[in-house]
């Protein structure tokens, strides 16, 4: 294992401390790990908070700010945060008009938010609702699994129902603009490297030189099939034909593209993806209205990339553009 | 002689618990790597030490806020889905059990239905999704039958552990339809699920003390 640590043990506290120094406007409540804006709560302003397992950077302590989540909360490499950080996270940023959670559809992940709302609900009487991420194409939908993996739409939902928070809509309308957002956006990803957790030592999976896994999530789970490694404009096509079938999309529609790294892939290589996926979807008549292009979330060192497609609106895109203020997201300020 | 269970017995279930957890706890993370990630180990025995902890800094308390708090201490500890899982199973039995100086052995019984039921709202699972309830749920099962039929705690413990370890085999060859190992799909089968595997010891540690 050859990475950038002190101690394993300390990677998730040490980043931390290192976010902290680096970004004056947020503060981390070192002892529940949270990162949160520095002017939370705000009166009036419903507080939108997520986490997960850390090392997927910068999901999501990079997306704390003005115009997105007012706090992150993160757990152990890969493991879901409990739910005494989400509680001291909602108490943290409700300023009277509720507070949304957003969560990535992994069981636990799912359950400790729900726990955490449920004990808001019964110390504070804070209002929570939750909306939950699930656009991997790769995983089949069924009432008898545990359901798509929530992946990259996740980004574009922190962006967007932070805009909408941001503008003072109430908790329902922020809530439904979210899960607008999950129901129109469908992602999924490749990986051409496995990852190592600094607390294992050790690749999670083996992946031989000419060979790349098609349909992994973010933590190295297994994805669809293993395959020989192919060259990017294929690959741009095994990832967008099961998304454009899924929603579907369909000729006419206007997308976000957000062509996103894994982690180890150098940004060089994400354009000429994104240039792959920019004809393909030329081809089926899908308009590009807005793109984003970079490694925003992640699997540890994985190299590899994943697709996802947004079908938007007017009230989308005006959300999109809205101004932003965050380490990883920043533009109209 | 009476069956009723003292505080000191549920305490000592706990630390039994703790104990065979702790036991198990390589074989247990070996499981969970052949299907899962490779913490259900690790994450119980750090749980489950904290639980010990945390039940030695409680005064005399009975045995519905004892296992209320160790429910508390397994949520803020395990992370995962069996932090909640396992957490809420002792916070249901807790609030079940009330604050009694001892327990009937039917509320024993009475205890581990609800701790069942928490278990069921918190994770959605049903009968072979292959996970702890299909092991948990058949010890219910007989120990509440078992009392029906007019036997002491000890044996109806006895057959709850019989029929927890019977539905933990029968997890392997079963297709996982809940948590991460719902991925693998087909890849599932042929492995003996870990929650079932650890819950079973649960059953096997309350055999051991509670009667």
């Amino acid at each position: 294992m050859k990475k950038l640590i002190n101690d394993p043990n300390d990677v998730v506290v040490e980043a931390l401390l290192g976010i902290e120094a680096a970004h004056p406007d947020l503060q981390v409540d070192h002892a529940n790990k949270i990162i949160h804006r520095g002017d939370a709560p705000k009166s009036g302003k419903v507080g939108l908070i997520s986490g997960g397992g850390s090392g997927h950077e910068p999901l999501h302590g990079g997306f704390v700010g003005l115009g997105m989540l007012d706090a992150a909360c993160a757990g152990e490499v890969f493991t879901s945060p409990v739910p005494d950080q989400m509680l001291a996270a909602t108490k943290l940023v409700d300023g009277g008009a509720g507070v949304l959670h957003i969560v990535k559809n992994y069981t636990g992940d799912v359950m400790n938010f729900e726990m955490a709302a449920e004990m808001a609900a019964a110390e504070t009487g804070a209002q929570v609702v939750s909306v939950v991420t699930d656009d991997d194409v790769a995983v089949q939908d069924s009432t008898w699994t545990a359901g798509r993996r929530g992946v990259g739409v996740t980004v574009l939902l922190e962006k967007i129902a932070g805009a909408a928070a941001e503008e003072g809509r109430d908790l329902g309308a922020v809530a439904d603009i979210a899960r607008k957002v999950n129901a129109q956006g469908r992602s999924m990803g490749v990986a051409l490297t496995s990852c190592t957790v600094p607390a294992a030592g050790k690749p999670t999976f083996e992946l031989g030189e000419d060979e790349m896994e098609l349909g992994v999530g973010i933590h190295g789970e297994p994805g669809r099939q293993r395959l020989p490694l192919a060259p990017a404009k294929e690959i741009a096509e095994m990832l967008l034909e099961p998304i454009l079938a899924d929603l579907p999309f369909s000729s006419g529609d206007q997308v976000i593209a957000f062509v996103n790294g894994l982690g180890g892939t150098p940004l060089i290589e994400l354009y000429v993806m994104y240039n792959e996926v920019d004809k393909i979807l030329s081809k089926h008549g899908v308009s590009v209205a807005r793109s984003l292009v970079g490694s925003y979330i992640t699997s540890l060192e994985m190299a590899g990339s994943s697709v996802t497609l947004l079908k938007a609106d007017d009230e989308l895109l005006s959300l999109w553009d809205a101004p932003v203020r965050t380490p990883a997201l920043r533009w109209g300020i | 002689m009476t069956d009723d269970v003292t505080t000191a017995a549920f305490e000592a279930w706990v630390r039994r618990f703790a104990g065979l957890i702790a036991d198990e706890r390589d074989h247990l993370t070996e499981l969970d790597s052949a299907i899962g990630d490779a913490d259900h180990g690790t994450n119980m025995d750090r749980g489950m030490k904290a639980a010990v902890a945390a039940m030695e800094e409680l005064g005399p308390v009975g045995a519905g806020p004892l296992l209320t708090k160790v429910g508390m201490t397994l949520v803020s500890t395990v992370g995962g889905a069996s932090g909640p899982l396992y957490g809420t199973l002792f916070l249901r039995m807790g609030t079940a059990l009330g604050d009694v100086p001892e327990a009937a052995p039917e509320q024993v019984g009475v205890a581990l239905r609800a701790g069942l039921e928490g278990v069921v709202a918190r994770g959605k699972a049903q009968a072979e999704d292959k996970t702890m309830y299909d092991a948990l749920a058949p010890a219910v099962d007989a120990l509440e039958a078992g009392l029906q039929d007019g036997l002491g705690l000890e044996d109806a413990l006895g057959r709850a552990r019989a029929a927890a370890e019977a539905g933990r085999d029968a997890t392997v060859p079963m297709l996982a339809r809940k948590g991460r190992a719902s991925y693998l799909g087909e890849r599932s089968v042929g492995h003996q699920d870990p929650g079932a595997t650890s819950v079973t010891l649960l059953v096997a540690a309350a055999a051991e003390t509670l009667a």
